[in-house]
């Protein structure tokens, strides 16, 4: 078939930022089906929640220190990321390494908080349906939380090397956007972890 | 920063040599070692044809293997603990190993085509999903050849599959493939989603994109919301039998129709998700066999869309003899026959489009009238079983079994054998024969109506499902001796298409760009497409491009010719936005799903390898996504 040229698109950067790039749908995309596995999940407890008369089962709720102080650190952590995202945006390189390594630690420290929130749960998982689902909707959490940790540790890393090419910040915005996603995560769960038994 | 060389970029090349610099850029590495390498979604969309066919041949044959032993009452051919192993493996090879995987797979070779791009969005992530798809598939049949094959239906309900009366691994293996094939399902799923909103040639604006995109669109956001139900309602499974939760312990505050819950909050939309791609494929077949676009392309979106909703408020109708709450099953009652609605107007656009247009009765075209033709009696007697009166009598009969087939091989297996007579030149290069197609679509037809149409008659009689064997007095023996006999016709129909493919493969007539005479964009680069697809993208400036704009395409220039580029448009208008690198080749993908493997079936016999099979998975995931030998990041 003959081909007309109509346009020249030689002109067009080679990276965008947000919605102009592709991985950034690939990450909305990814979070859509996550948090839909986040809502079947919390649809699962609040079934057993309806279909037993008592509840929590057999068990104490969980202690509040652990889960409220991590609800605290992830609400700071909105202030660094949302640095990141800036520096990231102005390509400022010196800037975006401290911030990566800075949200590393932040995720490694609730990584360690982590643990102490399964030790206070208070149930063991096979003890009752109750311990069971409270421990599959932290599981849940923990592989995202633990999942973006990876990530931010690898992209730091690779911001010290070579590879800290321009489209690379692109890469860290989205980082910064998936780490949103972690926190708003786990918002509702913690009222249901945290404060469902209470009621 | 220097001047980047003017070479770097296609306006500087033409005709033959921009062919070629492109094909060396995009191509395959050749070898074993390449091809286990490849991100070209052509040769990862044909593997995962081939494997998704692979398995409804092994899908069919335990079919038959069941249609012989029912063909006569008190019959021995197999016994009761084979039979359940038996129905068990069919019916979850067809859903979960062939009828999604099979529409997926068309989708990752053709949407890119369709849309105009050089490949599907997340190249490695596709490889990746394929091998999962493979590795998932493959553990499933090589536990059932080792006599430890799943027996507990395709839906596995507890507390049937609970440690308690299924103490062997049948169940765990199951519950693991689930988790396999989903994962390859949602991966695919949202490079569907991306490749649609990001990777359209300009000017390919919502209103131009082809119906087939359209309904693969709608079936990629179906999955993506359907099957994390399944995911959890599997993986809780598992860990109740093999770290004892409780989640479906009813001793212990668990409850077993949690279990039926988040399965058929799955299971309805995934009857959707193997028939909406089907009716993407009746649109392209149709418009191009009747020589005129589809009559009324707003509705059969709107349809498509509304469909697609409407099959999240169904599941409950799976369940009206479990006892629930009246008003619910009224209201739910009067949703199932409400998504006949959006069906039928799909339906009256096609027979309009048919009466409007001037048909050439090809292969592909008689599927679509046989897919019609049976999808109505499907609907029908679909319609039949929402209500709640009629399920509870017919519930568990050969009637839901004739119903169910009649949708899902109407709805989705006839179109689907016309999209392979239909897309084949484009895979392969040669048109299949036509003849061999004529005795393929008859003896399809006619067998598969002997086979199931019986059904509904020995469902209404009271022959249940799921049994092995019916005494002789039940009256049942005739109608099941033809039902067999018209299994044997439907299977003897499959294998002349695989007749058909090999013969045409080697000697078929040569195919051409365009054999039909179609008008959507995969058949404006060579049959079969060069690595790149597409010498220079496309402009898209009419709904049906090639019969609008004749001899001459419109084109873009600009890309670069010495590493991987696509173009990225905006979502709804199109508008060229980035030049965006996509990956090169790697080997990556493939040992991050043997990782993934490892840790998934190992995790079956001890729940240590959570510990020791986390790190390799790990480690191949950060080989996967370090950019070391990228061109991009070396330029
Ligand atoms: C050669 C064509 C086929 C034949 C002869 C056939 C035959 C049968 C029969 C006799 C049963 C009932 C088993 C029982 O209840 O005792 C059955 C079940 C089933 N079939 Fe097919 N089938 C065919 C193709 C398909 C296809 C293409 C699909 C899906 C795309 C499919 C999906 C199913 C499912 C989901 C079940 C239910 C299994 C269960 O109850 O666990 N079948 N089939
Ligand atoms: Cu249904």
């Amino acid at each position: 078939m003959r081909q007309t040229i109509v346009r020249n698109v030689s002109e067009l950067p080679t990276y965008g930022f947000g919605p102009r790039s592709g991985p950034w749908w690939g990450a909305m995309g990814f979070m859509a089906l996550e948090g839909m596995g986040f809502a079947v999940a919390i649809g699962a407890y609040l079934y057993l929640y309806a279909v037993n008369s008592s509840w929590p089962i057999g068990a104490p709720p969980p202690d509040l220190w652990p889960g409220t102080t991590a609800t605290v650190l992830y609400l700071l952590s909105i202030i660094p990321n949302e640095y990141t995202n800036r520096v990231a945006h102005r390509q400022d390189l010196a800037k975006t390494r401290i911030c990566l390594i800075g949200m590393a630690l932040i995720g490694i420290a609730l990584l360690v908080l982590r643990g102490f929130e399964f030790a206070h749960l208070n149930t063991r998982w096979d003890n009752s349906a109750y311990g069971s689902i409270v421990w599959l909707v932290l599981g849940l959490h923990s592989v995202h939380l633990a999942t973006d940790v990876g990530d931010t540790v690898v992209l730091a890393v690779l911001m010290f090397t070579r590879h800290a090419k321009p489209r690379r910040f692109s890469d860290v915005t989205d980082n910064v956007f998936y780490w949103n996603f972690v926190v708003l995560a786990w918002l509702p769960l913690y009222v249901l972890l945290d404060w469902m038994p209470r009621l | 920063m220097a001047a980047e060389p003017k070479e770097l970029r296609d306006d500087a090349l033409n005709g033959l040599r921009l062919s070629t610099q492109l094909e060396r850029v995009w191509r395959t590495p050749p070898g074993l070692l390449g091809a286990l390498m490849s991100v070209d979604h052509k040769v990862v969309g044909r593997r995962y044809i081939v494997t998704a066919f692979a398995f409804l041949g092994l899908g069919g044959l335990l079919a038959v293997l069941m249609r012989i032993q029912l063909a006569g009452p008190e019959k021995t051919f197999l016994s009761a603990d084979k039979y359940n192993q038996i129905f068990t493996m069919h019916g979850s090879t067809m859903m979960f190993l062939f009828a999604v995987p099979v529409m997926e797979a068309f989708a990752v070779y053709l949407v890119p085509l369709m849309v105009g791009t050089r490949n599907i969005a997340f190249p490695r992530l596709n490889a990746f999903s394929y091998w999962m798809f493979l590795f998932g598939g493959g553990f499933l049949w090589i536990s059932f050849l080792f006599n430890v094959g799943p027996d507990v239906g395709w839906f596995s309900y507890v507390p049937l599959s609970n440690l308690q009366f299924t103490p062997s691994k049948r169940a765990d293996v199951w519950a693991q493939m689930i988790t396999f094939t989903e994962v390859a399902a949602l991966a695919v799923a949202v490079e569907i989603i991306v490749t649609v909103f990001k990777l359209r040639a300009p000017g390919m604006t919502l209103d131009r994109i082809p119906l087939f995109v359209w309904a693969m669109l709608v079936t990629a956001f179906l999955v993506m919301f359907a099957m994390p139900s399944v995911m959890v309602a599997s993986t809780s499974l598992i860990l109740d039998r093999l770290v004892n939760t409780r989640f479906y312990d009813s001793s212990s505050g668990g409850h077993p129709l949690l279990w039926q819950h988040l399965f058929w909050f799955f299971g309805h939309p995934e009857v959707y998700i193997i028939f909406i791609p089907g009716t993407g494929m009746v649109s392209a077949i149709l418009a191009t066999f009747a020589r005129r676009p589809v009559i009324g392309y707003p509705i059969v979106i709107l349809s498509l869309i509304a469909t697609g909703l409407l099959s999240f408020g169904l599941w409950v109708h799976h369940m009206f003899v479990t006892g629930l709450p009246q008003l619910g099953a009224g209201l739910f009652t009067a949703s199932s026959m409400l998504i006949a609605v959006p069906s039928g107007l799909q339906i009256f656009c096609w027979l309009a489009t048919l009466w409007d247009g001037r048909l050439v009765y090809r292969t592909p075209l008689l599927f679509v009238i046989g897919f019609i033709l049976i999808f109505v009696l499907g609907g029908l007697s679909g319609v039949m079983v929402a209500s709640v009166p009629i399920d509870t009598q017919v519930h568990d009969t050969y009637f839901v079994v004739a119903h169910f087939h009649y949708v899902l091989i109407g709805g989705a297996v006839f179109p689907l054998i016309g999209a392979v007579y239909y897309w084949f030149p484009k895979i392969a290069g040669r048109v299949l024969s036509e003849r061999v197609g004529r005795w393929n679509f008859w003896l399809a037809f006619i067998g598969f109506n002997i086979a199931f149409f019986p059904m509904h008659i020995l469902g209404l009689i009271g022959m249940p499902r799921r049994v092995y064997t019916y005494t002789a007095d039940m009256d049942w023996a005739h109608l099941n001796l033809v039902s067999s006999a018209g299994a044997l016709v439907f299977a003897v129909s499959f294998a002349l298409l695989l007749v058909n493919v090999i013969y045409s493969l080697r000697k078929g007539e040569l195919a051409g760009d365009n054999p039909w005479g179609a008008s959507t964009l995969e058949w404006a680069t060579s049959s079969p497409p060069p690595p790149q697809n597409f010498d220079r993208i496309p402009v898209v400036k009419h709904r049906d491009p090639l019969w609008a704009d004749g001899e001459s395409l419109p084109v873009v220039a600009g890309l670069s010719t010495d590493r991987r580029e696509v173009l990225l448009t905006s979502l709804a208008e199109a508008e060229p936005q980035v030049r965006e690198a996509s990956p090169e080749p790697s080997i990556w993908p493939l040992l991050t799903a043997i990782a993934t493997t490892i840790f998934f079936i190992g995790s079956i016999f001890t729940p240590w390898a959570v510990l020791w099979g986390t790190p390799p998975m790990a480690i191949a995931l950060i080989g996967w996504f370090w950019p070391k030998g990228s061109k991009e990041d070396e330029a």
